[in-house]
């Protein structure tokens, strides 16, 4: 572990000194690892678990705010969460492990790094740890990785369950701004696709932090979360879809649909959800939807089974969700 | 005084049954449990060591190469670093199991990723990983690495084949064939506790904290390696975190940490990160496995064939041993058994737990269930009727075989009547249920062993020995050994373990610790039991001993008063012998188990599991039962997701962490049942145990693969059976 300053922050104005080299640390389940292993290496280190940000209240329009601090295990059992939301409950107690989930918390588990093994090993090339070096995955071991939004530079993906859950719900994120100045972000808006810079994952500059996430009102309709994986517990999705479909006298009438395990973001496809609003449930619109989905997927050896696996998982999810 | 015994027949006298204090075969809790649970018991890097300070390993980030040069003077002036040892005498791997001799040493010659080329040495261990990281390695890689198995010219030693009779007539003439080629990946021991090592130099005198299972050939394995004296050597490990293989042999680290403390003047520890232990220690290698089986109408085996590749470094004896047990699994007079090794750029191949029938028995059992479904008949009903007379390779009697009674008890518990035989049957919702059955077999071993039993005059015993508790329970059973030969309470008997300076057992390997060491503790206590008769004034068979207390006859005296004022102390030494040439030795059981597999996307979970095992004398019911769901816990990992994975191109190991190589977690753990049978096998040793550790796992993941075919129709010949091996046989 490279030597690093550490700065308690105790409210959020502290953070604006942050630098590029600085590193917010929360519940610290995934930095305290990737800085054993130097793959990311902060030369100051702001903790923020002092900070008054562990509450869940109740929005003005009946939505709900989740302060940043808040952990997964606290989040995941929130009965309003269970009872209006619960695509994001499932989605949580789909990740990690019951002892993971007490650390974490909402804006880590937001900004986790990607678990590509290319990524976590400093003697492989990966031009996400270190711009320019190649990416390590493509003709490597690349069983994990994405097979939608990737760029000839990157095929990591995102491998977090909350967010995708998030997604599917049109979840927004506060961020406080370096300047001081508060924003809100359509989770969507909040992460970037590789392109030629898969360094930088978000739209979050340093100095910036995310003081909660807004879950918008409940609405109506079926909320699935549908995660699939190697092993029962403690391994990241190969697949998994968010739903949030209701169907209005035989007709689709919403299908929030977002997906993980498939690309460097949670991935949400606007157009799939179009093909599906507005008809009646079949075989044949479902297979038209992974159709839609999968359009533009790429794999890349190892990962090819993502493919038809996502195909099948997402006709599965609708069905269920149109019964 | 030493009571000595080498084992060249049967010991049909059965002494343990006639002892009175019943505590072998009870369920006696580990005496070392509670201190493990509070963190009382200090594995090897937690040893409290003043001026300690750290090294860390720095490994190779190439496959194949010569290391030219590293940035010494940069590196050692970052904070709290103290030395770079980068020296011929490190070891390129670790000793394979009972080398007795330093492994291949050097830092310059690099023949796989990951091999440790140096140590860091710093005030802290987060110094010390800092720096070791920060290290510049100048390596020249002129020669292209040997990555793939099937790429390079296999040897094929001549030792490992063999062939018995006509088995291409046999196939030919067969009603019922099977001819199918399996693989199997690499897999790592990864033991909870990793590789770690605390050396103390005192002048000439070094002193190691190690996480070892074998230390009277670790202390020779050290001693070689440094050039030094053995006398000179010390190794403590009373304690070790799990080994299944991987600390048989000594490892880099331990090396390391000598050369550091003596350069240093100092204590150094060196434990492996995570990495490291998937990287530098062994791994199981990977198998290609061809199987040929010929049957007649009745399903009754003629023919076997069973050739193997398998990998391993230049330089290494060891090979996977694949066919270990199909020499007497099953009848069939006309057999090819035969191995290829290829010479890869891979961390280095050794014993990983059952070594050969763990990946052999599991293969061929997934050959039985082809052939069983091709032939109609009941899988379990197959195996009953190749159950051999006798030896059929040796043309040797078994010592003892209960495979038959396993496959009845095992399908009795398990509920197999219930079973489907049609693949595609069952369904539970989207969930395709299939039940699956396996045999197991295991050789079984015995080692020269010595223990020393120490009854003092106050009435407790103590025992001691080099032998190691690995977690399976060493501790526990060698106290009910002393515990029912001595009439003692558990509470009055004190087992040492696991120090160089005490009588040599015979190590943790091979399932051979219970009954090697065992012995030695019962021969001790035969010892003094022939000294306390004679102070009872009668025959030793004449004495009991229970509670404390001296009965002969109808006289009764506390067995303290018997003892001299001094305490009374015995040695027995156990050897193999001729007994092991002149029968067939082995361990069976009968595996079934029920998995679920999604027709949606292929993901496979075991529903429940039911082991039947015949291992002689049972000596500690809940500890035996312990070590075999174990064992059926790595089946599940070995059919269902473990598999190390090598990057075609730079040779490395992608998945080095607990994230991605994939052990099963409690979730992906059933209900398991274990059936212990009741067998005395007088051929194996006085005690009548067989070793158990391992065959739990020979053949258990075939019944979850198996099971998997039933409920699917899809045969994976390709471990692990991960959902994208399966997913393209499932209905759209």
């Amino acid at each position: 572990m490279k030597p690093f300053a550490y700065d308690r922050a105790t409210h959020p104005s502290d953070i604006a000194f942050a630098d590029a080299g600085a590193a917010i640390i929360a519940g610290g389940t995934n930095l305290l690892d990737l800085m054993k292993l130097e793959v990311m290496t902060p030369d100051r280190l702001f903790d923020i678990n002092r900070m008054d940000l562990s509450s869940i209240q109740q929005t003005e329009n009946g939505g709900l705010k989740v302060e940043t601090l808040v952990t997964n295990s606290d989040l995941a059992a929130d009965m309003r969460v269970r009872q209006h939301w619960p695509v994001l409950s499932r989605a949580l107690l789909a990740g990690a492990s019951g002892q993971l989930r007490n650390k974490a918390t909402t804006g880590g588990n937001l900004l986790q790094r990607t678990r590509c093994h290319y990524f976590y090993d400093t003697a492989m090339p990966c031009n996400k740890r270190e711009p320019g070096s190649g990416c390590g995955a493509m003709g490597g071991v690349n069983r994990i990785n994405a097979v939608l939004g990737t760029s000839d530079k990157c095929i990591a993906t995102h491998p977090s369950d909350m967010a995708v859950a998030l997604r599917a719900l049109g979840a927004t994120v506060e961020v406080r701004k370096k300047s001081g100045a508060v924003q809100s972000l359509p989770l969507g808006t909040l992460y970037v696709l590789p392109g030629d810079t898969p360094e930088r994952e978000t739209v979050l500059e340093a100095g910036d932090l995310i003081t909660a996430v807004c879950l918008p009102p409940p609405v109506k309709g079926r909320q699935i979360y549908r995660k699939v994986r190697d092993r029962a517990s403690y391994a990241f999705a190969l697949v998994s879809v968010a739903a949030v479909v209701e169907v209005v006298d035989g007709k689709i009438a919403r299908a929030d649909l977002a997906f993980g395990g498939l690309a460097p973001v949670p991935w949400r496809d606007g157009a799939v959800e179009e093909l599906l609003i507005g008809n009646a449930p079949s075989t044949s619109l479902f297979d038209a939807a992974a159709d839609q989905l999968l359009r533009t997927a790429k794999g890349h050896g190892g990962n090819d089974f993502k493919i038809p696996l996502a195909r099948r998982t997402l006709k599965a999810v609708l069905e269920e969700a149109t019964r | 005084m030493t009571r000595h015994m080498k084992m060249d027949n049967a010991d049909t006298r059965r002494r343990l049954d006639d002892m009175v204090q019943g505590a072998v075969g009870a369920p006696l809790d580990r005496p070392d449990g509670p201190l493990k649970v509070t963190g009382a018991a200090h594995y090897a890097a937690e040893q409290p060591t003043d001026a300690l300070c750290y090294g860390v390993l720095v490994r190779a980030p190439a496959a194949k190469g010569r290391l030219l040069n590293m940035s010494t003077n940069a590196v050692m002036a970052l904070p709290g670093v103290l030395a770079i040892v980068s020296d011929e005498r490190m070891l390129r791997n670790p000793a394979q199991g009972t080398a007795n001799e330093a492994p291949v040493q050097g830092v310059h010659e690099i023949a796989y990723f990951g091999q440790p080329v140096a140590l860091v040495v710093a005030e802290t261990f987060e110094q010390a990983r800092h720096a070791a990281q920060a290290l510049q390695l100048h390596i020249e890689t002129t020669d292209e690495a040997a990555l793939d198995p099937l790429a390079v010219e296999p040897e094929i030693p001549e030792d490992k084949q063999s062939s018995m009779g006509d088995l291409d007539a046999a196939m030919k003439n067969a009603v019922y064939r099977v001819d199918e080629t399996y693989t199997t990946p690499s897999h790592s021991s990864a033991p909870m506790e990793p590789h770690a090592s605390i050396a103390q130099w005192e002048g000439e005198q070094l002193t190691l904290r190690g996480s070892y299972q074998m230390l009277k050939y670790n202390r020779n394995e050290l001693a070689d390696s440094l050039g030094i004296e053995p006398k000179n050597v010390r190794i403590l490990a009373p304690y070790v975190g799990g080994g299944f293989g991987s600390k048989l042999g000594i490892a880099p680290e331990a090396v390391a940490a000598a050369l550091a403390a003596k350069k240093l003047s100092r204590p150094v520890s060196v434990a492996m990160t995570r990495p490291h232990v998937f990287e530098t220690t062994m791994r199981r290698s990977e198998t290609r496995q061809r199987v040929r089986l010929a049957a007649d109408a009745q399903g009754r085996l003629t023919g076997i064939g069973h050739e193997t590749l398998v990998s391993n470094l230049p330089g290494e004896r060891f090979a996977e041993p694949v066919t270990q047990a199909t020499a007497f699994m099953y009848r069939g007079e006309n057999r090819i058994i035969g191995q290829k090794i290829a010479r890869l750029n891979r961390t280095c191949a050794g014993s990983v737990r059952a070594p050969g029938e763990a990946v052999g028995v599991t293969i061929v059992e997934n050959a039985m269930d082809e052939l069983a479904e091709q032939a109609g008949i009941d899988p379990v009903e197959l195996r009953k009727r190749n159950i051999p007379e006798e030896d059929p390779t040796r043309q040797v009697p078994f010592s003892s075989h209960k495979l038959a009674e396993a496959l009845d008890a095992g399908a009795r518990g398990f509920g197999w009547e219930k079973r489907n035989a049609i693949p595609k049957q069952v369904r539970d919702g989207e969930w395709m249920i299939g039940m699956g059955m396996a045999s197991a077999f295991r050789v079984n071993m015995l080692k020269e062993a010595q223990a020393r039993v120490r009854l003092n005059a106050n009435g407790t015993a103590e025992i001691e020995s080099d032998q190691t508790d690995i977690g399976t329970g060493t501790y526990a059973i060698l106290t009910q050994i002393a515990c029912d030969m001595l009439g003692l309470a558990p509470e009055n008997v004190t087992v040492r373990l696991g120090d160089t300076d005490l009588p040599p057992g015979s190590g943790s390997g091979g399932s051979f610790g219970a009954a090697s060491n065992g012995t030695a503790v019962f021969l001790a206590c035969e010892e003094l039991r022939l000294q306390l008769a004679t102070a009872a004034g009668c025959a030793e068979p004449d004495l009991t001993l229970k509670d404390g207390k001296a009965i002969v006859g109808n006289r009764q005296v506390i067995i303290a008063e018997l003892l001299p004022s001094t305490a009374l102390e015995a040695t027995g030494h156990i050897e193999p012998g001729d007994a092991s040439s002149k029968v067939r030795q082995a361990t069976y059981g009968a595996y079934f188990a029920e998995v679920a597999v999604s027709a949606i996307t292929g993901e496979t979970r075991v529903r429940r599991m039911t082991g039947a095992f015949a291992a002689g004398r049972i000596l500690n019911a809940k500890t035996a039962r312990s070590q075999c769901l174990g064992g059926m816990v790595w089946g599940i990992g070995m059919a269902l997701t473990e598999a190390l994975e090598f990057d075609p191109r730079y040779g490395q190991i992608a998945n080095h962490d607990f994230a991605e190589y994939h052990i099963p977690v409690n979730a992906d753990v059933p209900q398991i049942d274990v059936i212990l049978l009741e067998e005395h096998d007088d051929w194996a040793n006085p005690l009548q145990a067989k070793g158990l550790g391992e065959l739990g796992i020979c053949g258990a993941g075939a019944a979850i693969t198996n099971a998997i075919y039933n409920a699917t129709g899809v045969r994976v010949r390709d471990y692990p059976a991960t959902l994208d091996k399966i997913l393209p046989g499932l209905e759209t």
